[in-house]
């Protein structure tokens, strides 16, 4: 079926009279209710040396004493410490962080001071990012954790921003709203305030650092806004303490040579400072960070990951083939790796079986040799057993025959005389023959002669070496 | 980087986005003013400064046949000529062959508040012999301003403020046979529930006794029911107890609403009011007594409009979102449809 999709009859919106009330005028209230209920975030980060002031001024601020023991200067670096509160005012439910530079201007050698503040500023975007950018996204229950005001506590020196300061607030000025404060401004005079403002503010300038301009667009502020604007930075005085005044008690920090109040205006600007943070613009600052400061960091974390809008009309196309290509790419770069490792395997189970190979044909040859020794050896040993049995039956025959001579001899000449007898013997004994035969096989003992043979099969020589 | 020192156990790792909130030492609540106003609930005037300051966009959309009287309700409703009928087109227009959808746009204003409103027009719904997928190229319609929003959320340069034509609410004119509801009705809210905030009228509702529509009204949430159709307000979607027990009570006694349209007005006891006049009498439009418009008109603009746009945003949007993106492999979607080259940015 097909579709058309009217155009109205001019292409302006027309702008129509109501003829009566109709109630949308309530839709603000409807939205409002909406995220009472849910409650607010805001985030508050605090740049500024050790000991500057920056607890008690947030105590101050928000009336209330926030948990937290004063640093040393002993830190090796700077760390970044958040802390979240939940405030309410009458039905308004705010969760409050407040996120402190610990260890900021203790350093020796300060050139990488403000990489761990941009880092966890990056860090809190990135996490938005990260869940903006999921399939199943729940953002409308976010806790949104990032920094919405950086207030830089500058040291209240009365001549100029020191170059810690300039660095710093440079490298911050793209990521958040810094509101530049002057800190512990009850040490600097009057009249060197005003100097001194005037100084940082040109330095400022100069060195091209963007800071929190209060928005004057919207009539009902812009008037209270330009005012105050023309007091940046603020000077201030935090303090928890009271002190009666009159016959009031007035937070205040008592000298010996006065009482410096912290609301008075004529004092300090911690007033201006209040109604600029919290009761004038704290919307503001909430919206600038998502729609300014976030939306830069994801168009540049974006683009760094390849992505590019060309022109309006090819936009989401070339953001495709954009991930198309990369979601290739990757999948090839893993295929390679599975590719090459699997190559690798390959590789050393070859080599292994190789290696298997050789020890196994070593081993063969061994054993064949030793075979064949051994079966030298036993082929020693058969034939030196077979001399030896030849010997023996020799030595049998011989002895057999000696005695059928000797008895013999015996019968025939019993006249014989003892001489004739042992000359015999004695001849017998030195048997030419047979007393070579005994003594040349080598290697074997002389042969123990006994009256019997000896029992077959046995021999008393001793064993073949 | 900072994760990697060695922490004393009082202080905390950095960067943990996500921290539980830590009770400050002075009790908080109704002692916090004791202390001192801070100044904190300031932000929801600043709220609504800004808001009031960017205007709201509104699209309502109105599905059902001929002759129901869609036109003269949205006139009603917001009290000007708005609807499609009035802003230019051809009362004598001949009934479309296919469904159309057709958008008007206007700026109304009222105490300070400034509204883009556009009214959605489906002539051609359920008119035809042959009404079968009628509810396509609404669902089609409906499909492509969520796309066209989310190529704008895609994109690496964002607008600051994405123009919204997504339908935030669609009126479904049940005729008022008093029997039940007719197969398309059922078959269009099944579809359609899904993907929008769908709200059943009842319309011409001065053709039935007060009886016939009590009764009529039963039958047609039983037959809502058992269909398994979950018309606005949805009842997963009530936030806590409180809207639990309001929503549950416009579903089960209120809804559908019968309503009766007009604009034209008459004097009736001295007063200028919108009203039917009929031989039998005049029959006032905002008059809780003849016809329940006042509810609904309530119901949809004074109490409900933001949930409608917020219903649309946080769960319709993000249920089409997460389809595309899986669909896609997570991939961001593309273009496709040559279609949208029209300037449809009223």
């Amino acid at each position: 079926m097909a579709v058309a999709v009217g155009r109205p009859a001019n292409d302006d919106l027309r702008n129509l009279s109501l003829s009566g009330h109709v109630g949308f005028d309530s839709l603000p209230d409807q939205l409002v209710n909406k995220s009472t209920s849910q409650g607010f975030c805001f985030n508050i980060l605090c740049v500024g040396e050790t000991g500057i002031g920056k607890s008690t001024l947030m105590d101050t601020l928000f009336n209330t004493k926030f948990e937290s023991e004063p640093a040393t200067h002993n830190e090796p670096g700077v760390r970044l410490k958040a802390r979240s509160y939940e405030l309410q005012e009458s039905n308004v439910r705010l969760k409050l962080t407040i996120v402190d530079t610990v260890g900021f201007g203790d350093q020796i050698n300060k050139d990488d001071s403000y990489k761990p503040i941009v880092e966890y500023i990056d860090a809190q975007f990135e996490a938005y990012l990260q869940e903006e950018l999921k399939i199943k996204r729940s953002l409308f229950n976010y806790h949104d954790t990032r920094i919405h005001a950086c207030l830089y506590f500058i040291a209240p020196t009365g001549h100029s921003l020191k170059s810690l300061d300039l660095v710093t607030m440079k490298k911050l000025d793209s990521k958040v709203n810094i509101i530049p404060i002057i800190a512990k401004a009850d040490t600097i005079a009057k009249n060197e305030l005003h100097k001194f403002k005037s100084k940082i503010m040109s330095e400022l300038v100069s060195n091209g650092v963007q800071i929190y301009q209060f928005p004057t667009d919207e009539e009902t502020v812009a008037e209270i806004n330009a005012t105050m604007s023309v007091h940046l930075p603020f000077a201030v005085v935090g303090s928890t303490e009271e002190v009666k005044i009159g016959n009031k008690m007035a937070k205040a920090r008592q000298y010996p040579w006065g009482v410096v109040q912290v609301e008075n205006e004529n004092h300090c600007d911690f007033v201006k400072l209040r109604e600029m943070l919290i009761r004038v613009n704290m919307e503001d600052l909430r919206e600038q960070t998502h729609t300014r400061h976030y939306e830069l960091y994801r168009r540049c974390k974006l683009e760094e990951m390849g992505f590019k809008d060309t022109d309006p009309d090819s936009k989401p196309f070339s953001l495709q083939e954009t991930y198309e290509a990369k979601r290739n790419e990757f999948l090839g770069e893993l295929q390679k790796k599975e590719d090459e490792m699997r190559q690798m395997f390959v590789m050393r189970v070859k080599e292994k079986e190789a290696e298997l190979k050789e020890a196994e044909k070593d081993l063969h040859e061994k054993f064949d040799h030793l075979k064949r020794t051994h079966q030298e050896e036993k082929k020693k040993v058969e034939d030196k057993k077979k001399e030896l049995e030849e010997e023996l039956n020799n030595f049998q025959k011989k002895k057999a025959a000696a005695q059928l001579l000797q008895s013999q001899a015996q019968q025939a000449g019993s006249q014989q005389t003892k001489k004739d007898k042992d000359k015999k013997k004695f001849a017998k004994l030195w048997d030419p023959e047979f007393h070579v035969k005994a003594v040349m096989v080598p290697g074997h003992t002389f042969p123990v002669l006994s009256a019997s043979p000896p029992a077959a099969g046995t021999t008393s020589h001793s064993d073949v070496p | 980087p900072v994760e990697n020192k060695n922490e004393a156990a009082m202080s905390e790792l950095v960067p943990e986005p996500r921290q539980k909130p830590v009770v400050p030492m002075k009790p908080m609540g109704i002692n916090a003013n004791l202390l001192g106003y801070i100044g904190i609930d300031t932000i929801i005037e600043q709220m609504r400064k800004k808001t009031m300051k960017t205007g709201f966009d509104f699209n309502i959309m109105v599905v059902g046949q001929s002759g129901l009287g869609k036109s003269t309700l949205v006139n009603t409703l917001f009290k000007s000529q708005v609807s499609r009928k009035s802003s230019g087109w051809n009362r004598e227009e001949k009934i479309p062959k296919t469904v159309e959808i057709k958008a008007i746009g206007h700026v109304i204003e009222e105490g300070g508040v400034k509204m883009k409103l556009t009214v959605i027009d489906t002539p051609g719904f359920g008119d035809q012999i042959n009404n079968e997928n009628c509810w396509e190229p609404i669902e089609k319609y409906i499909n492509e301003q969520y796309e066209k929003f989310l190529k704008e959320e895609v994109n690496i340069a964002r607008k600051k403020r994405i123009p919204d034509t997504r339908v935030h609410c669609c009126l479904y004119f049940i005729s008022p046979t008093g029997h039940s509801l007719r197969p398309l009705d059922l078959e269009f809210m099944k579809h359609l529930s899904k993907v929008v905030n769908i709200i059943p009228v009842i319309a011409k509702a001065d053709t039935m006794t007060l009886e016939e529509k009590t009764e009529f009204k039963q039958r047609v949430r039983k037959e809502l029911e058992v269909n398994g159709i979950e018309f606005y307000p949805q009842k997963e979607f009530d936030e806590d107890l409180e809207d639990k027990t309001e929503n549950d009570k416009i579903r089960q006694e209120s809804m559908p609403f019968a309503v009766v349209g007009s604009d034209k007005e008459y004097q009736v006891n001295g007063k200028r009011v919108l009203g039917r006049k009929t031989p039998w009498g005049i029959i006032e439009v905002e008059n809780l007594t003849h016809c329940e418009f006042a509810l609904l008109r309530d119901f949809v603009i004074r109490t409900h409009l933001q949930d409608l746009k917020e219903v649309t945003h946080n769960i319709h949007y993000e249920t089409y979102r997460a389809k595309r993106l899986n669909d896609n492999g997570g991939l961001p979607p593309m273009t496709v449809e040559t279609e949208e080259n029209h300037e449809s940015n009223l």
